[in-house]
């Protein structure tokens, strides 16, 4: 199902991978390729695999075929880890934060772990990191309550929190599990134009799955449908729209 | 921000108030230095186990096991360098040989460097192991070690097997050697206390806190989890090490079970008092180790006979009633005296502590 999609460079080529939990095909002959630099969406209906194949490509679980390379090395191997101190990092569906500790002590033990060495471990707090994190929760609106505990926040918060602990970790690419699931509708605008901007100001790779085809359509550059464990269909925001397999797919036809 | 805890006059004052009782009450109360030295060990039981416990979320049923290879790792060396230690402990040891003022003295200076290292080393190669293990299986796994531990170093003949060993006597007066252990472990509990200050106002502290909050969002953010869990347990190993060095000389007699791997006694004593304090705060573990030291031994003088039924109470009634325990208490009471935000605050930056 693979074929030559937009144009530039891939930084995510995954090729032929299947993962089954075992009788439950989850990925079957999966492959994609996410363009440096791009916004690249994946969609598909409840249970088609999306997520199975997030996990799979930052080395959750291993998988059971095919190849997975991120800046043309191949990771399928790697652990989860070593993945992400690669630059390649995800953010949850169940939203995951340091509950306990407070919004800038989450943002300041988020800092890119790939440069750190062994006595970094002991480092004291920087005003430089410091300033980075605060920048950082202030773009993505939490300034105000950034001495809060983390666990304290509401849910929609506690996901821009993640958001934002992400961008501190100063990935290439970022893959965001459904970022507008439990966020306010008012505030989904807003978090599309943040999500763009990191995209162009700060030149990280976009991966997002989602299920809220408004916002993908607007979002994404090249959209990816998955049903089933399978790659059902590929292609632009348009043309995924208008795709009968995918219009099908979503209406349960399939 | 008038948080209490934050005002630098009132922080000296606690510190200068602490120092001054640690050096006075021995000299008030000569007859308790004893158990005043036993109760600053209780602290740094109590601080090297809340490290995983409290701040990692690791709760370790087996940190005890640094106690006893420490104790023996010392009782080795301070007998070896100068003695065989076959002949030695088959002779059952102390009194039959002596040592000279300089002997005993360098012995254990050499001994507890000794003890440290080789207890770091056994975290690191014990971590390995135990750290695949999560939550109820960490705890079981860690006490499989303190308690196999025990049971194999009592078939050691060269170490005195059962019958344990007895440690090199003090060269001198036993009044002055009573201070002199008292001296060591007020200084050791001091130095973990002021090392784990530090400790948790650096990277470390946040990332043992991550782990303890969610661990695999840590792996997913590319903390180094392991490195991180491999050092905080060596930590603790280091100064549980030096604890049993100074303990094994302080009671001049160790055997395996009761004294060096005393899991059902120290062991659990150590979980308990965190837990009584309030795990994961730095002053909590003190706190509850002092309070607890001090409740055991009135009601092993008032309640003899019934002192275990009392102990067991408390721990029921803690574990049960009182998991939070009294800092975890004071600080949901009274949050911003520990600058804990709370919603609707007007907040300013850089105060972090």
């Amino acid at each position: 199902m693979s074929s030559a999609t937009t144009a530039g460079e891939s930084i995510i080529e995954v090729n032929g991978i299947t993962k089954t939990f075992g009788g439950v095909v989850a990925n079957k002959n999966i492959s994609l390729n996410v363009r440096k630099g791009g916004i690249t969406g994946l969609i598909g209906p409840n249970g088609s695999g999306k997520t199975t194949l997030f996990n799979s490509i930052v080395g959750y679980h291993p998988i059971d075929g095919g190849s997975i390379k991120f800046s043309g090395e191949e990771i399928s191997k790697f652990r989860v880890q070593e993945i992400a101190r690669l630059g390649l990092m995800r953010t949850f569906q169940q939203t995951r934060i340091y509950g306990k500790m407070n919004c800038v002590e989450n943002m300041l033990i988020s800092v890119p772990h790939r440069k750190l060495g062994f006595w970094d471990m002991f480092a004291s707090r920087d005003k430089e990191t410091l300033e980075r994190a605060d920048r950082m929760l202030e773009f993505v609106g939490l300034y105000e309550k950034r001495w809060l505990l983390a666990g304290d926040l509401s849910f929609g918060q506690q996901k821009l929190l993640e958001f934002a602990m992400a961008l501190m970790n100063e990935p290439t690419v970022l893959m965001l599990d459904e970022p507008t699931a439990g966020i306010n509708p008012t505030l989904i605008n807003g978090l599309i134009d943040r999500l763009k901007r990191a995209n162009e100001e700060f030149g990280i790779t976009l991966f997002v799955i989602e299920h809220n085809m408004r916002v993908i359509m607007n979002l994404a550059e090249h959209i990816y449908c998955l049903a089933h464990g399978e790659m059902l269909a590929e292609g632009k925001p348009e043309e995924i729209q208008n795709d009968q397999r995918v219009i099908d797919a979503y209406l349960g036809a399939h | 921000m008038n948080s209490i805890m934050n005002s630098p006059v009132a922080k000296f004052a606690l510190y200068a108030t602490i120092l001054a009782l640690g050096i006075l009450l021995p000299m008030w109360f000569p007859n308790y230095t004893g158990q005043m030295t036993v109760m600053w060990m209780m602290v740094v039981f109590a601080l090297t186990w809340d490290i995983l416990g409290g701040q990692m979320g690791y709760n370790s049923l087996g940190n005890i096991f640094f106690f006893g290879a420490g104790m023996y790792a010392t009782g080795m060396v301070q007998v070896g360098m100068f003695y065989d230690l076959a002949e030695y402990n088959s002779a059952a040891g102390g009194g039959i040989f002596n040592f000279t003022f300089s002997q005993y003295f360098t012995g254990m200076a050499a001994g507890f460097v000794v003890a440290a290292i080789v207890c770091v080393i056994l975290a690191v190669i014990l971590g390995r192991l135990v750290f695949g293990l999560r939550g109820p299986y960490f705890a079981i796994g860690t006490l499989a070690i303190a308690t196999v531990v025990g049971e194999l170093v009592s078939t050691w003949e060269l170490v005195g097997g059962g019958q344990g060993m007895s440690m090199p006597n003090y060269p001198g007066d036993l009044g002055e050697a009573k201070f002199v252990f008292y001296s060591m472990m007020f200084v050791l509990a001091i130095c973990t206390f002021a090392f784990l200050r530090w400790l948790y106002g650096s990277r470390f502290g946040l990332a043992i806190n991550a782990i303890r909050d969610d661990e695999e969002k840590a792996e997913g953010m590319g903390i180094h989890t392991l490195r991180y869990k491999t050092v905080a347990w060596s930590i603790a190993a280091f100064f549980l090490g030096i604890a049993g060095a100074i303990y094994g000389n302080f009671n001049n007699f160790f055997e395996p079970i009761d004294v060096a791997f005393p899991t059902t006694t120290f062991g659990i004593f150590m979980v308990l008092m965190v837990l009584l304090g309030g795990k994961g705060t730095l002053w909590g573990p003190v706190i509850g180790a002092i309070l607890f030291h001090v409740i055991k031994e009135v009601t092993w003088t008032y309640l003899l006979n019934l002192q275990w039924v009392a102990l067991g109470l408390l721990i029921v009634v803690t574990v049960v009633y009182f998991q939070e325990g009294i800092m975890g208490w004071i600080m949901r009471k009274k949050p911003t005296w520990f600058g804990i935000r709370v919603e609707g605050e007007k907040q300013r930056l850089g105060d972090m502590r």
